[in-house]
């Protein structure tokens, strides 16, 4: 348990104070990545490949150079080169998606790129840039790529985890298992059998990818752009480039959106290359298009199960297989699909294998509980035709197997406290779980499950001299969390939260902090700016041990004022923070608290998803009527927040479910790069996507805190897919389920396996 | 090329601004005349993030051409609020201040343009039912909320305008 768990009474956590940034996002005085410029600027843009695969033969840019206003190119020759090899972000595959070296990989893979003085001219010089291809066989998806005599994308790529040495498209195979599987399945009465796909979808942040660079004649560059993680730029960017860290200031803007697509870089480097190049700042701005071409596509997936059960409702067995488009590079979230898939339930036997697979499409990066949600719609839909076709409420049958404190995990870690069960029964006890379905009408359930990440943080806090606080922190805010670090703050310093100011600092400002990402923000960071406040307290404490005369063991600090403690036998009046804080310049000088740390024990987050959808059985046309999202937040610091992430979360896995797809030709070219055709849900799509936050508090963290973000994109498109099967009574495989596709499962005899 | 000299009325000031046949009024905005609160977020009126009123209309400014506002008048996200007293929020708009007690952004990119779009909508239909705050607000994509909180900030809105006395209505 939690330290403070259960007795404590917050006076500030659970409340919903307006965000500190608030002002500035509603008047528009929030600067976000575009929003930067300096003197003198140059506009960089980017030369893409027109073939999803061909070989580089030669690129000549000093036609484009000689054009009147353009100031430096770039290409790969001017990046060192890097030698493949291992490591979580495989360096000599990110220089080489930055800017192509031997091949293009994808259609729109950056090729070379130019700095001049407008926008305008930069263009015309790419026109100029004289590139000679030799185009490949384009490797479309996992069926082509894994085809005997398919076309090799990496002639040097090898199976991590696998046993064949030779030339491959396999880059990964991740494998656990346990028990026996088929005298499971012998055991079982029912099975179901089935194949699903998803296709290739985007993050789809509304703010385009932006960098600003500036490098002095020292060689020092600060750069300014819309990232998750200034820290990961810094070192992705020094590592590109070979500079030294300290020789890169990194400054996050405003972030309008990531869900993980800008946990990497892409023009960052570039803009400080030109920079570089030109003696000028350099700003570049990618438009929608290039965004959809180019960056962070979540992985297209095709997943096998086999699922057994006893009458009773024990699931006896299960097997998995999943198979992920990484894009260009290794890299696809394969592994992690691998280890969610069943981390929800208790199987006795089961084996799953999971396959990172490359091919000419764009390199995919994180989105959201990456691997989870293409991994959930397929155990999801499996287990809710298992209840069905042994006649048990979907809700009871995952209750039956749900996982609890005790339970071993498939990757190997055996869970603490977590919430599943109470979220699964929050669901079933929930007003819409029982409410009336008329014709045409289906209800979803699934469930969804994501680790949350600790990682490294630092944080600063520092008291001013009136009794106000600044807490620092390296962590760009996506979605509310300086409010959430500041209510911490305000707990532990007993302050009003409109009393602490949070700020996201820049590289130079505060320490090393890992990106914003894995909903770890509350969690760890949370952590450190609670462990720097309690520095603060202590020092307090000190100081007014210094003023009284006494030892600061005789001193508590209760409710933001420094107090005798009980039988210490001093009568003095009790002081304020703001008293001491003002006191200090002659106590020992000024009161500020660091902390740094590696959070682990992050906890568990599980989700139980609720969905009704009515189908129109002559257009195909599904409309979601009503959605309820349970989930266990451990301790929602800023309830409103929460809720907010776990709306905008099912909103996106709705999404995800019902219309988003990338659709690429056979020739490998995208062929919706904008928001008309990529059809994202809008406000009118959607009802009100009700909320019931459960918490059963996260043991490893002072409050309690599990993490929110990543979870709720996990099991809308299971909750949806269920709903319409159960609505349209064909069974449900293949994502987006549009209309044509509806329609074609609704008129298919064999069942609609579609 | 010769810069066109355009004049007009921007957030209720008189001003004007050199500009190329071809460039959006969201690029003058931006890139000329400094006023970064407008968002691009496609350019191709996809997406609502660069919403301005222009003589009383909601447009796109990504799809308006800067040599279109001559003699005209301009709304921008800038120009709703009153100043900044130093409580924090009393000059904010209801929309803004509703937008901020409901929680209704996450990274708040996308609300400039709605501020706007909200704006404009209550302009005209101060009771507006779910249904048409959401049909209305279709063109404004946020890729965070999931719509519910930004749809019941509006309706409060909406319901608070309607009950200031006719004294304290903003402009
Ligand atoms: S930028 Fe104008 S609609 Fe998207
Ligand atoms: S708050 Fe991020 S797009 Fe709307």
């Amino acid at each position: 348990m939690g330290e403070e768990d259960g007795e404590r009474k917050f006076r500030f956590v659970g409340t919903r104070p307006i965000r500190h940034d608030g002002v500035d996002k509603v008047t528009g005085r929030a600067q976000f990545g575009a929003d930067y410029s300096l003197p003198g600027m140059l506009w960089g843009r980017v030369l893409r490949s027109p073939h999803a695969h061909a070989r580089i033969v030669r690129i000549d840019t000093r036609a484009a150079m000689a054009i009147p206003g353009v100031k430096a190119a770039a290409t790969s020759a001017d990046l060192p080169e890097i030698e493949p090899g291992p490591g979580p972000a495989n360096l000599a595959h990110l220089s080489r998606n930055v800017l192509a070296r031997e091949k293009v990989l994808y259609h729109g893979h950056a090729v070379a790129a130019i700095a001049a003085t407008s926008e305008a001219v930069a263009e015309r010089a790419l026109l100029a840039i004289e590139v000679e291809y030799e185009p490949l066989p384009v490797v479309l998806d996992l069926d082509d790529a894994m085809a005997p005599g398919a076309a090799i994308l990496h002639e040097d790529l090898k199976t991590r985890g696998g046993k064949d040495a030779g030339p491959t498209n396999v880059a990964a195979i991740t494998e656990y298992d346990r028990g026996d599987v088929d005298a499971g399945l012998a055991e079982a009465d029912v099975t179901v059998r089935r194949s699903y796909r998803t296709q290739t979808v985007h993050q789809g942040y509304i703010e385009p990818h932006a960098a600003l660079a500036q490098t002095g004649v020292d060689g020092q560059s600060v750069l300014w752009c819309c990232t998750q993680g200034a820290f990961t730029v810094r070192a992705y960017c020094a590592a590109l480039l070979g500079l030294d860290v300290s020789q890169l200031k990194v400054i996050p803007t405003e972030i309008g959106g990531g869900f993980g697509g800008k946990t990497t870089v892409y023009q960052e480097p570039l803009a400080i290359l030109l920079a570089r190049k030109a003696g000028r700042p350099v700003k570049m701005v990618m438009n929608r298009e290039e965004v959809f071409r180019a960056t962070g596509p979540g992985a297209a997936t095709h997943t096998e199960i086999e699922l057994g059960a006893r009458q009773d409702g024990t699931i006896t067995a299960a097997r998995v297989r999943m198979c992920f488009e990484a894009g260009g590079f290794p890299g696809s979230p394969a592994g992690a699909a691998a280890m969610t898939v069943l981390a929800p339930y208790e199987i006795p036997n089961y084996a799953i294998e999971s396959l990172d697979v490359v091919c000419n499409k764009p390199r995919t990066a994180a989105y959201r509980g990456p691997g989870a949600p293409q991994a959930a719609f397929a155990i999801e839909s499996a287990l809710d035709e298992l209840a069905e076709k042994l006649s048990i409420d979907p809700i009871d049958l995952r209750l039956r197997c749900a996982a609890k404190q005790g339970t071993r995990t498939p990757y190997g870690p055996t869970f603490k406290r977590i919430g599943l069960i109470e979220t699964l029964e929050a669901a079933r006890d929930s007003s819409h779980y029982k409410a009336p379905l008329g014709p045409d009408q289906g209800r979803g359930i699934a469930v969804g499950f994501w680790f949350n990440a600790g990682l490294n943080s630092s944080a600063e806090v520092h008291l001013n001299e009136d009794g106000t606080a600044i807490v620092a922190t390296g962590n760009p805010d996506l979605s509310g969390s300086r409010a959430s670090l500041a209510i911490m703050a305000a707990e532990e310093l007993g302050i009003e939260v409109h009393r602490v100011r949070p700020v996201v600092a820049d590289t130079d400002s505060v320490g090393f902090t890992d990106l914003s990402g894995g909903s770890r923000v509350t969690f760890a960071t949370g952590q450190a700016v609670i462990d720097a406040c309690r520095q603060v307290v202590r020092e307090l404490r000190q100081r007014a041990a210094k003023i009284w005369d006494c030892d600061p063991d005789q001193v508590d600090f209760v409710d933001g004022r420094c107090v005798p403690a009980k039988g210490s036998g001093l009568s003095e009046e009790p002081l304020a923070l703001a008293e001491v804080a003002r006191q200090a310049g002659r106590t020992g000088g000024p009161i500020n608290g660091q902390a740094q740390l590696t959070a682990r024990g992050a906890g568990p987050s599980f989700a139980t998803h609720l969905c009704d959808v009515e189908v129109d059985p002559e257009t195909g046309r599904i409309e979601v009527l009503r959605y309820t999202a349970v989930q266990d937040a451990g301790r929602a610091i800023h309830p409103g927040y929460v809720e907010g992430q776990m709306q905008g979360g099912a909103a996106q896995g709705m999404g995800w479910a019902l219309n988003e797809e990338l659709v690429f030709d056979t020739q490998g070219v995208l062929q919706n790069p904008g928001f008309l055709d990529y059809r994202m849900p809008v406000a009118s799509d959607l009802p009100m996507i009700e909320t019931v936050v459960v918490e059963v508090p996260n043991p490893n963290h002072p409050y309690g805190v599990r993490g929110v973000g990543e979870t709720p994109i996990v099991p809308p498109l299971a909750a949806v897919a269920n709903a319409v099967r159960r609505a349209a009574g064909v069974c449900i495989t293949r994502l987006p389920i549009s209309p044509p596709r509806l329609l074609a499962a609704l008129h298919d005899e064999s069942g609609g396996d579609s | 090329m010769t810069r066109m000299h355009i004049t007009t009325c921007l957030n209720g000031e008189e001003i004007d601004f050199l500009c190329e046949p071809h460039q959006s009024l969201l690029h003058v905005l931006r890139d000329e005349l400094k006023l970064t609160g407008t968002k691009e977020g496609c350019g191709t009126g996809d997406c609502g993030a660069c919403s301005v009123i222009l003589d009383g209309r909601l447009v796109n400014s990504c799809l308006t051409l800067a040599a279109e506002v001559q003699g005209r008048s301009v709304e921008t996200v800038e120009g709703v609020a009153g100043p900044v007293s130093q409580a924090g929020t009393v000059g904010l708009h209801p929309i803004q201040q509703k937008l901020l007690e409901h929680a209704a952004l996450q990274c708040g990119v996308c609300t400039p343009g709605i501020v706007m779009a909200v704006k404009a909508l209550l302009d005209r239909e101060p009771d507006p039912s779910e249904r048409e705050v959401r049909y209305w607000l279709a063109g404004n994509l946020c890729r965070c909320t999931g719509y519910d909180k930004i749809v019941r900030a509006v309706l409060d809105a909406a319901a608070e305008l309607r009950n200031l006395p006719e004294e304290r209505q903003p402009a």
